[in-house]
């Protein structure tokens, strides 16, 4: 059993669990039963992310269709249909059924565990939250079978990502497929609002002895700036999407131009969500770089202050960001010139932490566990997101820019070159706390390394059709345009990565059973997790524990240099 | 062969104002401008790279030099000193980008008012596009023109300054007008009227196609601009202008009223719908153009398409009053000759799987005719 390493206030006998588990561990039944209604954040919290696991697969293999036929020009591997539902599958799955998804499932094991908590404050609104998104979920994929409704053969929507007014509205969208679309985002919506409300009451009000908010892990804090934003700004795609199942079933005329509605409105109620949505998602993975960089560079994160205005001034400034997205519907150039002002505000906030990240490697003694090489990779892709960034800011050449494959590789440089990268991290990382066995580190090399390839190959390459006039969601292009050639290398390193994932499924799978005892603390942490056994106990701490500084784990470790001497 | 291909990518980097009638890469290539616009937009994505690319390689430098110098020694496990933070650094690396966004910022700002609030010369031509599921309508409302998927403007030299400022909107979906050399896209939208201008400066034929998703056809929604020279494109205007009123042959125009009506018909009816031309009625089998014309008349072909003068006056498709003008069918996906439209009509999804006209379902030897008809639409 685990040996406790955070001091317990009087040596209180019998405070760690010695039982051993009994040999008999239920029946099958008994074990899904156990996890149907489970109000423990740790289970929800593997739920969420097994769920999203599974969606980055299904999501993956669409990404990869995509892939097969834009590899040549004129190709009639999938027709124009079919293809128009796997991306706009491909995109709603990779931000609602994945992204968020499995943000919210770290969010869930690891805020209680950082904090000192036993649990979440709102356990049973916690489980509802994780079971309505997964419902939403099942709900969007059960368009393929139901899509058209009773008259028609099922399909999925086909009508992009954001879906823009007025294709969804009845005369263009006829069946159901828009509303499987419409109502599976509006539940999903519930989900991430009570998940929302969850992480900032948790938070607020559950934080351990000791633990004043400037004492807490960078990681609570971020969390607590994304739920806010993601408060903010569920609401307006939950009302937009009412507005549109109003137009659709009883007679609304808000996106329908053909009835005197606005096209335009749905754009901005939709990027009202959608951008603060970039940073619900990256956030998350700034919170992982914030814990995993300063543990493998040996050194406290530079700057903690710093970070934490930088965590919340970023969250302000994206809620006025939105029109960005939206440079060449006919904004007036006072229009385009604020919102470029704006977005390239957002910047400086980020380059702080970019810059903190450099100062907290310098001077460390950095140790290349694939958990780190996957956080450099970040630190390398998200610099070079940040600057096509800002390229994108520049509206007048986003004209040009806009909608096109440039964009294309400039968003899935910050969701697979950052994001994604940071969840493999945050993965290897909290695989030993979440299961009690590590990762085998040498397939996690091979991961890393075909990942970083396939990565590089696909999404450097593609920034050249997008400047090369290629726009986006075409399902096919002409031979004469001059994309073909970069389009083939785009399409190998899909594939590439298509094998680094699934070497990393292989590795969780054959580790699950195989993997070399971790012990609570292999990574010779500083954050309350790893003060308790891998996997912790149903009620974490056997005492709650009580800190005195921002590594509570650092001052027990050293205690000739404690942290708590400094703050 | 490696170093001519060298120089043509640094060639492709570095042409910051070379104007080239063939761009290298790409028909479409947006460092290759040809208009003022597009010029602009050029210009400042140089400035922007080279600040974006400075701090690139400032940042990725200091990131490998610290990854390697930095790097954990085997066998050493002492804790390396810890370092909270230092106010002046981080200071210096808040006000450094301060800095470097204004210069962005004022730099885009000049080029934002340059070129959207530009003011309209009285010599401009005005051409309306209307953005239609899955191809592009363009009128031209001095001239009284109306012409589909290839836009026809004048060169603009330093002798003639003739701008093109187009009006943007759309009779169904969003869509948007992206020819990359001329100028950066602009969306059309269903009620609403967006503008944009360009004013190239060099003869040829110019690529583009709809950059917004509009659907299922989105990707073969193409567009050509032909850019000509002031007098083959007063030439093309007045070709443009001419209707089939004063067409030879048996079915003349619809302006003059049929001198023998039949019972049953109005007045105006041509005289192959009610079926009173002898000629016609001997030869319906043959595939002439007259026969055509009377399949074409007498099928739903005239509730889609204009052929200006004739019964033809259908708006929701493309008018085809001068098909034979244009270089392409189908909004530019394929060449515009006997082959390509008698597959086109025989099924327009055999050439873009979900365009919105359907297969007749004519018979061999009618869709034969149509295309003979259409063949005459000069």
């Amino acid at each position: 059993m685990a040996t406790p390493t955070i001091p317990i206030p009087d040596h209180v006998e019998g405070a760690f669990d010695e039982t051993q588990p009994p040999k008999f561990r239920g029946t099958y039944l008994e074990k899904v039963h156990g996890w149907v209604v489970t109000v423990d954040h740790k289970k929800i919290g593997l739920m969420y992310i097994s769920y999203a696991l599974i969606f980055l697969l299904v999501a993956g293999a669409e990404a990869l269709a995509i892939r097969v036929q834009l590899a040549r020009p004129e190709n009639t591997a999938i027709s124009p249909l079919v293809y128009n539902r796997i991306f706009t599958m491909h995109g709603t799955t990779m931000v609602f059924l994945v992204g968020m998804p499995i943000l919210f499932g770290f969010g869930n094991y690891l805020i209680p565990l950082m904090i000192g908590a036993r649990d979440m404050a709102f356990p049973r609104l916690n489980a509802f939250s994780f079971w309505i998104s997964a419902f939403a979920g099942i709900l969007l994929y059960y368009s393929f079978i139901g899509g058209l409704g009773l008259s028609g053969t099922g399909t999925a929507p086909d009508v992009g990502w954001f879906a823009y007014a007025p294709l969804t509205e009845k005369p263009f969208s006829p069946g159901h497929t828009v509303d499987y679309w419409a109502v599976s985002l509006l539940a999903n919506g519930i989900g991430s609002i009570g998940t929302a409300i969850n992480i900032i009451a948790t938070i607020f009000s559950m934080r351990c002895k000791g633990m004043t908010l400037f004492r807490m892990p960078l990681l609570p804090w971020v969390y607590l700036t994304m739920s806010g934003l993601v408060l903010v700004a569920i609401g307006p795609l939950t009302a937009a999407q009412v507005m549109l199942l109003v137009d659709r079933y009883l007679g609304g005329h808000f996106f329908d131009t053909q009835m005197g509605g606005s096209s335009i409105l749905w754009a901005h109620f939709f990027w009202i969500f959608g951008h603060p949505e970039v940073y619900i998602l990256v956030l998350p993975a700034f919170a992982f770089a914030n814990e995993i960089i300063p543990v493998f560079s040996r050194k406290a994160i530079f700057g903690y202050p710093a970070m934490v205005a930088a965590t919340v001034g970023i969250g302000f400034i994206s809620l006025g960001v939105w029109a960005h997205h939206m440079f060449t519907i006919g904004m007036t150039s006072f229009g385009n010139a604020f919102f470029t002002l704006s977005t390239m505000l957002v910047s400086i906030p980020t380059g702080i932490k970019t810059f903190n990240w450099l100062a907290t490697l310098w001077g460390g003694k950095i140790r290349f566990t694939t958990a780190m090489l996957f956080s450099v990779g970040f630190l390398f892709q998200w610099l070079i997101a940040g600057l096509t960034g800002i390229m994108l800011s520049v509206s007048a050449w986003d004209w040009q820019l806009h909608n096109s494959y440039f964009v294309v590789a400039h968003f899935h440089y910050v969701l697979v070159g950052g994001i994604l990268f940071m969840i493999f991290a945050a993965i290897y990382y909290w695989f030993p706390k979440m299961t009690g066995r590590m990762l085998n580190e040498r397939l996690g090399k091979w991961h890393f390394w075909l990942m970083l390839v396939g990565f590089h190959l696909t999404f450097d390459l593609m920034h050249v059709p997008g400047v090369l006039g290629m726009p986006r969601q075409i399902y096919t292009y002409q031979a004469d345009r001059g994309w073909t050639v970069w389009n083939e290398f785009i399409s190998l390193g899909g594939f590439i990565q298509g094998a680094a994932v699934l070497v990393l499924v292989y590795n969780m799978v054959h580790s699950y059973f195989r993997g070399a005892v971790a012990g609570p603390d292999p990574w010779d942490g500083w954050t309350l997790e790893w003060s308790t056994a891998s996997p912790p106990p149903d009620y974490n701490f056997a005492v709650e524990p009580v800190v005195a500084s921002r590594r509570p784990l650092w001052d027990l470790k050293h205690p000739e240099d404690p942290d708590s001497a400094v703050e | 062969m490696r170093s001519s291909r060298r120089a043509a990518f640094w060639a492709f980097l570095l042409s910051a104002n070379a104007v080239r009638a063939e761009p290298i890469l790409s028909p479409t290539n947006i460092f290759a401008p040809v208009s003022t616009p597009a010029h602009e937009v050029h210009s400042l994505s140089l400035f922007v790279l080279t600040i974006t690319g400075g701090i690139f390689f400032t940042l990725s430098a200091l990131l490998i030099y610290a990854l390697v110098r930095f790097r954990s020694r085997p066998g050493d496990t002492a804790e390396p000193p810890q370092i909270f933070g230092s106010t002046q650094i981080e200071l210096a690396w808040t006000i450094i980008p301060v800095l470097l966004i204004t210069m962005l910022f004022l730099g885009t700002a000049r080029v934002i008012f340059a070129v959207e609030d530009a003011p309209k010369p009285k010599a401009a031509l005005e051409v309306v596009a209307i953005g239609h599921q899955f191809w592009w309508e363009f009128r031209y409302p001095h001239y009284n023109v109306v012409t589909a998927n290839e836009l026809h403007v004048p060169v603009s030299s330093a002798q003639s300054y003739r701008p093109t400022f187009l009006k943007l909107t759309s009779a169904d979906v969003m869509h948007s007008f992206w020819v990359p050399r001329l100028a950066g896209k602009t969306d059309l939208l269903p009620n609403r009227v967006n503008e944009m201008w360009f004013d190239p400066q060099v003869v040829g034929l110019y690529l583009g196609q709809c950059a917004q998703f509009c659907g299922p056809e989105h990707g073969k929604m193409l567009l050509r601009v032909y850019v000509d020279t002031p007098a083959a494109f007063d030439a093309w205007i007045r070709a443009q202008q001419t209707t089939h009123a004063d067409a030879k042959g048996a079915n003349a125009a619809l302006s003059v009223p049929n001198p023998n009506p039949v019972a049953g018909f109005p007045v105006n009816t041509p005289p192959t719908l009610g079926g009173t031309n002898g000629d016609l009625a001997n030869n319906s089998q043959a595939i002439t153009a007259p026969a055509g014309q009377q399949v074409f008349e007498h099928q739903a072909c005239i509730n889609c398409h204009t052929v200006a003068g004739t019964v033809a006056n259908g708006r929701y498709g493309p008018d085809l009053t001068h098909l034979m003008s244009r270089d392409t069918i189908a909004a530019g996906i394929a060449k515009n000759d006997h082959d390509h439209l008698l597959r086109w009509i025989t099924d327009p999804n055999d050439l873009k799987p979900a365009s919105l006209m359907p297969a007749m379902h004519l018979t061999d030897r009618q869709n034969e005719q149509i295309t003979a008809y259409l063949l005459t639409l000069r």
